[in-house]
């Protein structure tokens, strides 16, 4: 699924980086616990956290990963998204929870890392 | 190469600026990235654990080709019981730990994974030494 269609459907923003037609992803985990995300292999999935702090963005660049979702509508800290500026990652935000946000793309079809 | 780092207890702010520096660096070298991501999810787990749990600590990194070399020192309350420590699920952490993200008791684990060899060596009142070793070729 392309970004553009992920952040349509949880009626999203994308809060910085180039997201274009080539911006796709398959795999997404959701997590508020960063050692959990930090357990996962592989790195082609997207992130769905409520985590709003410079921690996640820390986990996803060590993870690899190039796209972070912010849930429940939190305005992340302007040291959260320079960091993610800077690291190369798209950071996205939803006004959704948690639940409904990571709902409404498995039903899209987005899978699960596990 | 040789890189060393000062890490500070309880500064969230910059926990994981070493782990990202590290990171730089071995991808600047060509690494695999499957190579670098076991190193930097392991050296940023033990990073954290420093900045969640320690007073102050240092890291040094110790690259050549044919592998990665982690050595982390803190001093702080150390760890009593190293075995249920290392034990999946296990944590203390705090209420303020656990508000940046971190306190599942996965991390100790999570290094040993990702580490060819893991050493910890801990006294309680003094702090913690944790060694780990990944092999690049
Ligand atoms: N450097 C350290 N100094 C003192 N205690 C430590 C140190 N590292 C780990 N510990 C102790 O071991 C426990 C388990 O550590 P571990 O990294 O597995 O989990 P955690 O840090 O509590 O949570 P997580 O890493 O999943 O966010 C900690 O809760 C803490 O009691
Ligand atoms: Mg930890």
């Amino acid at each position: 699924m392309t970004i553009h269609e992920i952040v349509s459907l949880v009626k999203g923003k994308i809060l910085c980086g180039n997201v274009g037609e080539e911006d796709f992803v398959e795999y997404c985990f959701a997590s508020d616990l960063m050692s959990d995300v930090l357990t996962v292999r592989r790195s082609d999935f997207m992130l769905i956290t409520g985590l709003s702090n410079v921690q996640s963005i820390r986990t996803a660049e060590m993870s690899d990963l190039k796209y972070v979702m912010l849930v429940r509508g939190k305005t992340p800290p302007q040291t959260m998204i320079e960091l993610a500026e800077e690291s190369g990652i798209v950071l996205i935000m939803s006004p959704y929870s948690m639940f409904k946000a990571s709902g409404i793309l498995y039903m899209a079809g987005l899978k699960g890392v596990f | 190469m040789d890189l060393s780092f000062n890490i500070q207890g309880g500064d969230f702010t910059s926990a994981g600026t070493a782990s990202s520096q590290v990171r730089r660096t071995l991808k600047e070298l060509g690494v695999d990235a499957s190579v670098i991501k076991r190193v930097v999810v392991a050296l940023y787990e033990a990073e954290v654990n420093i900045v969640a749990h320690a007073c102050h600590g240092t890291i040094t990194a110790q690259i050549n080709p044919e592998r990665v070399f982690l050595q982390l020192v803190d001093e702080g309350p150390g760890i009593p019981d190293i075995e249920k420590a290392m034990t999946p699920g296990f944590s203390t952490a705090s209420q303020e730990v656990r508000e940046m993200g971190f306190g599942a008791g996965m991390g100790l684990p999570n290094i040993c994974r990702n580490a060819d060899v893991f050493n910890i060596h801990s006294v309680p009142g003094k702090g913690t030494t944790v060694e780990i070793t990944i092999q690049i070729k």
